[in-house]
């Protein structure tokens, strides 16, 4: 059962002799399977209280399979009367799209000087930019929002997407100065000699070479921004403009017995995200392990 | 050659009070003759005679290329900061000026607020309890993940999977499962005997449901873990094997050490993300019942939203950097002790 020669990783080397070692395997599945059951109960909660009846939410004990399946709970949630997810649907992917777009441009730009030109002061905001991802949002948060009010952006989504153009987000910048670092410099001196100039470079060697990184940012990027209830909350306030984070919480605020409408509204909103997911995921968890590997 | 361009510079000024576009012309000449005669000589373009050295014009396109950032670190964390920080000795209902009280924010927070130093115990002991579970779940987890048998990728996608279900969808949900009368934990207690609880409805446990809400996201952390258990060389096990190191030993000379760096950054991050808690007990109890779980960030947020005292707001969040600052001081101050990294040894 053992791929490999060795399985130490954490409780180091065990071997034993046959029957135990085989035991030892079975133990570990044995948690394995449970721990995945614990994990995705929740999951699987969500998917079938969105498709049972109203009435059948209610039963005790209750049911793991819906005695029937209600799809219709999918449409009626989404047309909901006084709700207008349609609309939440679309504000949440123009701010997605935009802030995606602005973080893969922003943060490379910002990268590559980081990584690849010496410069007097660039260590200093390296610094500066490093501890930006440690400041508690709400320091800066109530002159933003005056600053908006002044120049007419509350309620826009303005507050939301023009700051993703300005960096990219500091934790992206970081990322992708280490993937940079690790594109070896002789390509860029051979395209120096080729007369190419540091914006040619960044845009014709450094940006294709880093597929990988970029969509790993792109990912991070979206999930964040997609997820993000905060800033909605304080910046939109006519429900017009909400996004699906902040609709589905003004649902729950006023039908809080609509329970498989509910589930069935959160499920839609999960189901972006773990796509995203699982289309990059190798390359996700690449990313993870280059930035949080040196802590 | 230094003391021609000195002249230049002088006729340049000269000129400067009868022609300013003939001034320029010559400054430029200064300018060039001081920097590199040999840009002058070569047939180059403007921009490249304009920039000089290799130093300068690194300088320049370093700075082109970090603009972005530089203008976003000044326009939306450091002007706002400093902006917060002259709030903060304010009294500021946005509707008019705001007017300087000196410490009256301050010392009101502190002895006035009803209930701010219920958010601090909160926010404190939601940190001090779910940080470390956090940590000691996933790395745990990942102990458990690292394990070479067939089919572990489908388990680590597994446990990591409900770390990227949006907070707000998380909270709906855990809302439900948590409900006293019909949510599925309870059914799941009663049908094997167990005591019920209930869970966000009472004060005495909804914190706790906050934070066992939190575990459900430990896949985070284990990603990390994992990646630190894979970086470390195979050839330390092998080398320590051939001393006559066994299993436990092996975990706590080579394992354990070398993953402290890894348990040090999730610990830092972990206690930043915990005192800024808001989504979940936003949407799920707003603070209540009885102010169990009013983190700080919710008053923060009722000051300066609900009650718009935007300078009172606004102490209240330097007060918490303040102690974010100190925290992560602390932690870092402690490293010493127990985090180890590979140079020491080399």
């Amino acid at each position: 059962m053992v791929e490999g020669k060795e399985s130490y990783l954490g409780l180091g080397d065990i071997r034993f002799d046959r029957p135990l070692q085989a035991l030892y395997i079975l133990l570990i599945y044995a948690l394995l399977v449970v721990g995945a059951l614990v994990f995705l109960l929740p999951l699987f909660w969500l998917i079938t209280t969105a498709l049972k009846e109203n009435a059948e939410v209610y039963i005790f004990p209750p049911t793991f399979i819906p005695k029937t399946f209600r799809w219709q709970n999918f449409p009626d949630g989404w047309f909901y009367e006084g709700m207008n997810f349609p609309r939440w649907l679309w504000n949440t992917v123009l701010i997605t799209g935009t802030v995606t777009f602005a973080a893969i441009m922003a943060s490379s730009l910002c990268a590559y000087g980081f990584a690849r030109i010496k410069f007097p002061g660039r260590d200093l905001w390296f610094m500066l930019v490093l501890a930006s991802i440690m400041l508690p949002g709400a320091v800066t948060l109530i002159p933003l929002y005056i600053m908006y009010n002044q120049i007419g952006w509350l309620d826009t989504f303005y507050p939301l997407t023009v700051p993703a153009f300005f960096g990219g987000g500091a934790f992206n910048i970081f990322l992708l100065r280490q993937f940079f670092m690790t594109i070896p410099i002789e390509l860029e001196e051979a395209a120096i000699l080729d007369g190419a100039n540091r914006f040619r470079i960044w845009g014709q060697i450094m940006m294709p070479l880093c597929k990988p990184a970029l969509a790993t940012v792109a990912v991070f990027t979206f999930q964040g921004v997609w997820n993000d209830f905060y800033g909605p909350l304080i910046f939109l306030t006519n429900p017009e403009k909400y996004t699906v984070a902040l609709g589905i919480s003004f649902f729950r605020e006023l039908y809080n017995t609509q329970i498989p409408l509910m589930m069935a509204m959160s499920f839609l909103m999960v189901i972006p995200t773990l796509l995203a997911f699982f289309l990059a995921q190798r390359l996700m968890i690449r990313g993870v392990v280059m930035t949080g590997l040196k802590g | 050659m230094k003391v021609v361009s000195c002249l230049l510079s002088l006729v340049s000024y000269l000129l400067s009070r009868v022609s300013l576009s003939s001034a320029l012309e010559v400054g430029r000449m200064a300018v060039a003759t001081n920097v590199s005669p040999r840009s002058m000589k070569n047939e180059k373009s403007v921009w490249q005679r304009l920039v000089g050295t290799k130093r300068r014009r690194d300088t320049i396109e370093g700075y082109l290329f970090i603009m972005p950032v530089v203008l976003g670190l000044l326009i939306f964390t450091i002007g706002p900061m400093l902006a917060s920080l002259y709030f903060s000795f304010t009294k500021y209902p946005i509707l008019r000026a705001p007017e300087w009280i000196g410490l009256r924010n301050y010392v009101n927070m502190f002895t006035k607020e009803p209930n701010f130093w219920q958010a601090c115990q909160v926010t404190f002991t939601y940190a001090i309890t779910a940080v470390p579970l956090g940590i000691l779940g996933g790395f745990l987890l990942a102990l458990l993940l690292n394990q070479r048998v067939r089919g572990m990728n489908i388990f680590r996608t597994t446990f990591y999977v409900p770390t990227i279900v949006p907070a707000v969808a998380s909270a709906v949900l855990w809302g439900w499962l948590l409900n006293p009368d019909y949510g599925l934990i309870n059914a799941m207690l009663k049908s094997v005997g167990l005591p019920t609880s209930r869970f966000l409805g009472e004060p005495e446990s909804a914190l706790a449901s906050l934070v066992l809400m939190s575990l459900w996201g430990v896949g985070g952390g284990m990603v990390v873990y994992l990646a630190g258990l894979q970086g470390i060389p195979e050839s330390f096990y092998e080398a320590a094997k051939i001393d006559g190191a066994n299993s436990p030993q092996l975990f706590r000379f080579i394992t354990l050490p070398l993953m402290t760096p890894t348990i040090f950054f999730n610990l830092v991050m972990g206690l930043i993300g915990a005192f800024q808690y808001f989504t979940e007990a936003f949407v799920l109890t707003q603070g209540g019942p009885l102010f169990s779980t009013y983190f700080y960030s919710l008053m923060v947020y009722e000051r300066a939203f609900r009650f718009t005292q935007m300078g009172m707001a606004a102490a209240m969040a330097w007060f918490l950097l303040a102690v974010v600052l100190l925290l992560t001081l602390l932690v870092f101050r402690s490293s010493a002790l127990w985090v180890f990294y590979e140079t020491e040894v080399k």
